[in-house]
């Protein structure tokens, strides 16, 4: 089980949260065709550290933006 | 050798303690027509139809770890064919059919039993949206059935059909051709017969890089040595974006957890394939009396090989609602698997920009059943250089073309898949 650690309510548990996937540069709404497929589809797949976004649906309702270790499962973001 | 009543009588006899090893472990040559990344079901059925059909056996097949070690015996055998779109349904199909004949043809045991698989709708708008599947199939030539609750009650008697639910059971789809196949004998019998043709194998041999000049494979780097070749096949499931990376090409992939158990066994109980559809939770008894369960991914990136507790609470909670009884089974044991997954949920077959270079990833938690199918069709890929029908709609460059093959119409977010 996860413990992730929301900046505005502390530890919580995984089953708090929904995943919001890797996180990514947004396109232009205006930007050209091969910027706008690249943002979507650029693969973001690292052994090891990802940025990614999680939604706290059942606390603060806040998307957050946390960095976690793909291996390991941890957290490398520090609450203190 | 070939395996008979008669060679199994003359091992019994001399103890069982001459039986020969299943792959043979050559010495590795520097030149090799075919090298194959990857030694799980879909990259030994290549090597196999390789062999078989085109009578190609100067092939190397590098596995990092060993054979029967990855997600061909992490699944959870089912194999089936009730898919929507025609390119989907097309392939799994040809595999249904390549199952029925595959013990024959590998003079091994895979214990392929057409059992039947049960899809459980829990919504009338959930069960038309299965009629509408069923009618793709029957149309395609699969069999295809809808069973209301009686016809349920009759087929599985111990599924429970309240209605005093969260989310009751208003039907079923029925594929009668779907089952089982014994994995682990998958991997080991195709190894066995592309060993005895005379393909080379090796385990803990893991690639570390490709030699490519001006976009045309010439070599690839492996731990026991380097290898000259003309043309070579990624199929690594999980380790598909590390390993494509080794070739600068980027696969828009997704590595993600998925994890599955089995119970202490118990007398038969049930003869079908059963998947409850509300955040998924599938499940089988094999013929050891073992209840094999699996559900959905852990939703989040890893490459860990365990997952959360979460999910596994998920999946029996699920399972619980279908089947009270399990409520008094323990948990023997839970492994994981490291599923590769794309933006709309299918697979990445066919050529790469690097030329003599072949891929075969993103098959996610649904590769198993689509293996001899895929061995077969990248076979004739490798051996004629066209590209067969049945693979193209799995192209890489369906993402930039917009022609994505989304069967579950979810979108373009992998970890939903």
């Amino acid at each position: 089980m996860l413990l992730i650690p929301c900046p505005y309510c502390g530890l919580r548990d995984e089953s708090e949260f929904v995943y919001g996937g890797p996180a990514r540069a947004l396109p232009d709404m205006d930007a050209q065709t091969p910027e706008a497929q690249h943002s979507l589809y650029r693969p973001i797949n690292p052994r090891g550290p990802l940025r990614e976004l999680w939604y706290h649906s059942g606390g603060c309702e806040c998307w957050i933006t946390l960095t976690r270790n793909t291996i390991t499962h941890e957290f490398e973001d520090d609450l203190s | 050798m070939g395996y008979s009543a008669l060679s199994l009588m003359g091992h019994a006899f001399r103890g069982n303690t001459q039986w020969p090893t299943l792959i043979a472990a050559p010495d590795m040559r520097t030149i090799y027509d075919i090298v194959i990344i990857g030694g799980g079901g879909h990259g030994l059925a290549t090597a196999h139809y390789l062999a078989k059909i085109y009578g190609l056996t100067n092939i190397a097949v590098c596995e990092a770890g060993w054979i029967g070690g990855g997600n061909t015996a992490r699944n959870t055998t089912i194999v089936r064919s009730d898919y929507l779109l025609n390119g989907s349904f097309a392939l799994k199909h040809f595999a249904l059919k390549l199952w029925e004949d595959l013990t024959q043809d590998l003079d091994f045991n895979i214990m392929y039993e057409p059992r039947g698989y049960i899809d459980l709708a829990h919504s009338d708008g959930e069960l038309e949206q299965f009629e509408l599947r069923a009618n793709a199939m029957r149309l395609r030539g699969a069999d295809a059935q809808i069973l209301d609750r009686s016809a349920l009650k009759a087929r599985i008697p111990l599924l429970s059909l309240d209605m005093d639910k969260r989310f009751p059971v208003s039907g079923a789809l029925f594929q009668p051709a779907g089952g089982v196949v014994r994995h682990d004998a998958v991997a080991w019998g195709f190894a066995r017969k592309a060993s005895q043709a005379g393909i080379h194998i090796f385990q803990n041999c893991p690639v570390t890089g490709f030699d490519i000049s001006d976009g045309v494979l010439q070599g690839v780097q492996t731990a026991k040595g380097h290898i000259t070749c003309k043309q070579a096949l990624i199929s690594v499931a999980g380790e598909s974006s590390a390993v494509a990376g080794l070739a600068g090409i980027n696969l828009p992939l997704n590595s993600i957890n998925v994890q599955a158990c089995v119970t202490e066994p118990v007398k038969p109980a049930l003869d079908a394939v059963v998947n409850y559809n509300v955040g998924l939770s599938y499940l089988s008894q094999t013929a050891k009396g073992e209840f094999v369960l699996g559900g959905a991914t852990d939703g989040y990136a890893s490459f860990a090989r365990r997952g959360s507790f979460e999910r596994i609470e998920d999946v029996l909670a699920r399972a619980v609602q279908m089947f009270p009884f399990l409520s008094r089974l323990r948990l023997m044991r839970h492994w994981s698997g490291t599923a590769d997954i794309t933006a709309d949920g299918n697979a990445i077959v066919g050529q790469t920009p690097v030329s003599g270079l072949m891929i075969n990833s993103g098959w996610g938690y649904a590769g198993f059943k689509a293996t001899p199918a895929v061995g077969h069709q990248l076979a004739e890929l490798l051996a004629t250089g066209i590209l067969p029908d049945l693979i193209a709609p799995f192209a890489l460059d369906r993402f930039a073309l917009g022609a994505e093959q989304d069967d579950a119409g979810i979108g373009p977010y992998p970890w939903l898949h």
